[in-house]
C-alpha cells in the first residue's frame, strides 16, 4: 500500500452524510466526485493547497499550505510529512513545520533547503506554483518545549537547523513567552541565514530574546567551547540543538562532561542509518508468509530491511516508523521495538516492520 | 493428453530462447525507465472522465421516462462502466500504475465495479491465468471450466448446451467472473480451508449486495424521487405515476448498461486467447519453463485485436493482448508503442504475431465454440512465423 495523507478532522455530521451517500458510489466514495471539483475536499486523507512560495535565500524558500481542513495542530519543533507528486510519482518527505500553531490564517509552512541530488527540494523550490495541491501526512517528533515552558532557554541552530527553532520563537512570541531566550545561530554568511532578517528583527524588539548570529564562511564555526562566552549560564538553560551531525555530536559531548543531559534537547535531520535507540535484543528469523521469503536479523536490523536483503519486495514509506505504509500482521512470535526496547506481539498485532526487528522467530504476512 | 501440434516453441533452441527472454526483459526494462508525468496524465485522465460520463448518465436518467434522455443516459452509463472495468479497473489491479505511488490509484487498494471481488479476482486473473496461461489444466480460463475452447478437452454431452449458456455467459459476464473467481473445483478438492470459503462467499455477497443496491434499487429511487417531485410542483395528481415509472425505466437503464457492458467484455476477452491462431500447451511441453520461455509461451498464446485508438481504449487495451500478456504490469498505454519492437522480435526469431480485426477473431471464437460443442475436432490451422506488416494484415 501507497503512504497516504492523515486523515482530516472532518464534522461528524458530514461524515455521517457521505457515509450514509455511499450505497450511490459503491465501490467508489461519495469523495472521489467531490474530489473533481476540489481534490481538497477529500475527507479521506488530507491535502493542502500551496498558496505562497517566499525566498528566504537563495536557495532556501518558505512555502505556504492552506490546509483541506482545519489544521489539527502541532507543537511547535515538530516535523511534517508532505507527498508531492513529481514527475508522476509521489514522493514523502519530513519537513520541520516553520510556521507556529495559531497562526490566523489558518495556514501552515516549510522552509525546504535544495539539496542538489534530491527529488522533492528542487521541485519544490524551482518548479511548484501556488495553486498546486500537496498531501499532508501525519506531524511527529519529540523535539519539542516541555510544557511547564522552562524559565530560561537557550537555541543552538546552525543551517537549516533553524526551520524547528522558527517556529518554537515564532509561538513563543505570538504567546507572549519570550522571557529569557539565548539563540546561538551559524550560517555562512548573512545572505545564506534562512530567516535573518525576521530574527535580528525579533531581536532588535524583544528584550526577552537575545541573538548571537554567527557568519562561519568568515568567524568559523561555532565549538562548545564558544558556550561559556556567549551564554555563560548555559548549563543552567534548558538547551535545544539542531544542525548537523558534528555539531551535535559535539554539544552532547560538552553537556555530558559539564551539564545535565536531560536539559538537552536535539533534533537529527540525517537519520543515521540506525534505526532508533532503543536496547538492542538478540535478533531472530522471519518468514514472510505471503511470499516465503525467510530472512534473519541480527537484533539491530528492522524486519523490512532483513526482508529486502533477503530478496522480499515489501511496502515501505518512511522507514522511521511514521508512516506506517510497511505494517504487516503478525502471525506468530515476539517483535522489539528498536526505538524504545519494548518487546511486544501477539497474533492478529499490526507491526510496523521498518523500526520492529524480530525477538526469536517470526512470521509475518506480507 | 496428446498434443495434437506442435507449438514453435519445439524449434527454438534453447540459447535462442535464452537471448529472447533477455529482449524482451530489456524492452520491460526501458519503459519503466522513462515512465512518467505523460503516463500519469492519461491514467487521471482517464478515471475523470468515467466519473463524469457517471454523472452525465445518472443526472440524464432522472428523465429516464422520455426516451432521448434514457437512449443517452444509458449510452453514457455503459461507456461509463466499460470504461472502468477495462481500462481502469482491470490495469490497475494489475499493478500498471503502481510505480506511481499514488495511495488512491493502487492494486492494493482499488476496487472495481463489477460482481467480483478485488481480492478474488486479483488471485485468480492476476496470478492463475497469467502465470499458467494457456496450460491446459493449469489455467482455469481456458472455457473458464464450462466450455471446451480447445479440441484437446475431452468432450463431455453436457458441451451441446455450450452455445445457448455461451450467450447467457455473455449477457452475465460479470457473474460468471466472480463465481468462476471462487474456484468450486478447489473448493471440491478441499485446497481451500472451510474458513478462506467463508471469508470468500461474504466478500462475494457483500459485493453483490452493493452492486445490486446501486444500480437496481438507490438509483431508480433516486431518479424517480427527482422526477416524482419536479412533477408534483405542477401536477399533484401524476407525480405517483411518474416517480413509478421513472424507478422502473431507471431499473431498465441500469440493467442495459451492465448487459452491455459486460458483452462487449465477455467479446474482448473471449478474442484474447481463443481465436484461431493461438496455441494451448501441455503441461510437460512447459515444465521447467525458463524466463525465455514463458515470454514464448504468452507470445503463442494470446492473440490480438486490430482497431483505431478508439477500439483501444474502450478495450482497455486488451487489442494489445500479446503485449499485454508478455508484460501484465506495464501501463497500458504502453503497449501500442513498444508492439512494434515485439513484432521485430516475433520477425527475428521465426515466431508467429497473433494478430486479427475484431469481427475476424470474434467469428472465429464463436465457431470453436460451436463446433467443438460436438466430440472430436481438430487445432484450427496456424499462421506461421510473422514476416511483415502487409502479411499480418492480408
Amino acid at each position: 500500500m501507497a503512504e497516504r495523507g492523515a486523515t482530516p478532522q472532518v464534522p461528524a455530521l458530514q461524515r455521517r452524510a457521505l457515509r450514509a451517500l455511499r450505497a450511490l458510489f459503491t465501490p467508489l466514495l461519495p469523495d472521489d466526485y467531490l474530489e473533481l471539483i476540489n481534490p481538497l475536499w477529500s475527507t479521506q486523507e488530507l491535502r493542502g493547497r500551496i498558496e505562497r512560495i517566499q525566498p528566504e535565500t537563495e536557495d532556501a524558500a518558505t512555502i505556504v499550505i492552506k490546509p483541506g481542513w482545519e489544521w489539527p495542530g502541532h507543537a511547535p519543533g515538530q516535523y511534517l510529512r508532505i507527498g508531492i507528486v513529481v514527475d508522476g510519482i509521489h514522493h514523502w518527505r519530513a519537513y520541520s513545520l516553520t510556521s507556529d500553531p495559531g497562526r490566523p490564517d489558518g495556514c501552515i509552512a516549510i522552509t525546504p533547503k535544495h539539496v542538489e541530488e534530491g527529488k522533492v527540494s528542487p521541485f519544490l523550490l524551482r518548479q511548484a506554483r501556488p495553486g498546486a495541491i500537496v498531501r499532508l501526512g501525519g506531524v511527529e517528533g519529540g523535539f519539542v518545549l516541555p510544557d511547564p515552558l522552562p524559565e530560561r532557554l537557550l537555541f543552538v541552530s546552525a543551517g537549516s537547523g533553524i526551520t524547528p527553532v522558527m517556529s518554537m520563537l515564532r509561538s513563543l512570541d505570538r504567546t507572549g513567552r519570550l522571557r529569557d531566550v539565548v539563540h546561538l545561530h551559524s550560517a555562512r554568511t548573512e545572505d545564506a541565514a534562512i530567516f535573518g532578517a525576521q530574527l535580528r528583527e525579533l531581536d532588535a524588539r524583544s528584550p526577552g530574546y537575545r541573538l548571537h548570529l554567527r557568519l562561519t564562511g568568515s568567524a568559523g564555526r561555532l565549538t562548545p567551547d564558544h558556550l561559556d562566552e556567549l551564554c555563560p549560564d548555559w548549563a543552567r538553560r534548558e538547551a535545544f540543538v539542531c544542525g548537523p551531525a558534528e555539531m551535535l555530536d559535539a554539544m552532547t559531548a560538552r553537556w555530558e562532561r559539564d551539564g545535565d543531559c536531560d536539559r538537552l534537547h536535539m533534533e537529527r535531520f540525517q537519520p543515521s542509518g540506525v534505526v532508533g535507540d532503543g536496547e538492542r535484543g538478540e535478533g531472530g528469523t522471519i518468514r514472510f508468509t505471503d511470499s516465503g521469503v525467510e530472512a534473519s536479523s541480527d537484533g539491530s536490523q528492522p524486519i523490512l530491511a532483513a526482508g529486502e536483503d533477503a530478496g522480499a519486495t515489501l511496502p515501505y514509506g518512511c522507514r522511521m516508523g511514521i508512516c506506517h505504509t510497511c505494517v504487516g500482521r503478525l502471525c506468530s512470535g515476539q517483535v522489539r521495538d528498536l526505538r524504545t526496547g519494548k518487546v511486544s506481539g501477539s497474533p492478529g498485532e499490526m507491526v510496523r516492520t521498518c523500526v520492529n526487528a524480530p525477538e526469536g522467530a517470526v512470521e509475518i504476512a506480507l | 493428453m496428446e498434443t495434437m501440434i506442435e507449438s514453435p516453441l519445439a524449434r527454438l533452441s534453447e540459447e535462442q530462447i535464452e537471448e529472447l527472454g533477455r529482449e524482451f526483459a530489456a524492452i520491460h526494462d526501458e519503459v519503466f525507465a522513462e515512465l512518467g508525468e505523460r503516463d500519469r496524465k492519461y491514467i487521471v485522465s482517464m478515471i475523470e472522465m468515467h466519473r463524469r460520463l457517471v454523472v452525465l448518465g445518472r443526472i440524464l436518467l432522472f428523465a429516464s421516462r422520455h426516451r432521448p434522455a434514457w437512449l443517452a443516459g444509458t449510452t453514457a452509463l455503459s461507456l461509463a462502466k466499460i470504461l472502468e472495468n477495462m481500462e481502469i479497473g482491470h490495469n490497475v489491479m494489475h499493478g500498471q500504475w503502481d510505480w506511481m505511488n499514488d495511495p488512491q490509484i493502487n492494486s492494493s487498494t482499488w476496487d472495481w465495479d463489477s460482481a467480483s471481488t478485488a481480492e478474488a479476482w486479483k488471485h485468480s486473473h492476476n496470478y492463475v491465468h497469467h502465470t499458467y496461461t494457456n496450460i491446459r489444466g493449469k489455467d482455469r480460463d481456458l472455457g473458464y471450466e464450462i466450455m471446451r475452447i480447445d479440441p484437446h478437452q475431452k468432450w463431455h454431452p453436457v458441451y451441446l448446451a455450450q452455445p445457448f449458456y455461451n450467450l447467457i455467459l455473455a449477457a452475465l459476464f460479470e457473474w460468471g467472473v466472480a463465481t468462476h473467481d471462487l474456484d468450486f473445483e478447489a473448493i471440491k478438492r478441499g485446497e481451500k480451508s472451510s474458513e478462506q470459503v467463508r471469508r470468500e462467499l461474504k466478500g462475494m455477497g457483500r459485493k453483490a449486495r452493493q452492486q445490486i443496491v446501486k444500480d437496481y434499487l438507490a438509483f431508480p429511487a433516486v431518479s424517480a424521487a427527482i422526477a416524482g417531485g419536479v412533477t408534483w410542483l405542477f401536477d399533484r395528481s401524476r407525480a405517483r405515476d411518474v416517480a413509478r415509472e421513472t424507478f422502473t425505466r431507471t431499473v431498465k437503464a441500469d440493467a442495459t448498461a451492465n448487459v452491455v457492458r459486460n458483452v462487449w467484455a465477455y467479446a474482448i476477452i473471449f478474442c484474447g486467447h481463443f481465436p484461431d491462431q493461438t496455441y494451448t500447451f501441455a503441461e510437460d511441453e512447459v515444465a521447467d519453463e525458463s524466463r525465455g520461455g514463458f515470454y514464448v509461451r504468452q507470445l503463442l498464446g494470446a492473440a490480438n485485436i486490430e482497431g483505431s485508438p478508439l477500439f483501444h481504449v474502450v478495450s482497455g487495451n486488451l487489442g494489445y493482448q500479446v503485449e499485454h500478456h508478455l508484460y501484465p504490469d506495464m501501463p497500458s498505454t504502453r503497449y501500442a508503442e513498444i508492439a512494434p519492437r515485439v513484432k521485430d522480435i516475433c520477425k527475428r526469431y521465426g515466431l508467429p504475431y497473433n494478430s486479427g480485426p475484431f469481427l475476424k477473431q470474434l467469428g472465429g471464437v464463436q465457431r470453436t465454440i460451436l463446433r467443438l460443442a460436438f466430440p472430436g475436432g481438430k487445432p484450427r490451422p496456424k499462421p506461421g512465423p510473422y514476416t511483415g506488416e502487409a502479411e499480418a494484415t492480408a
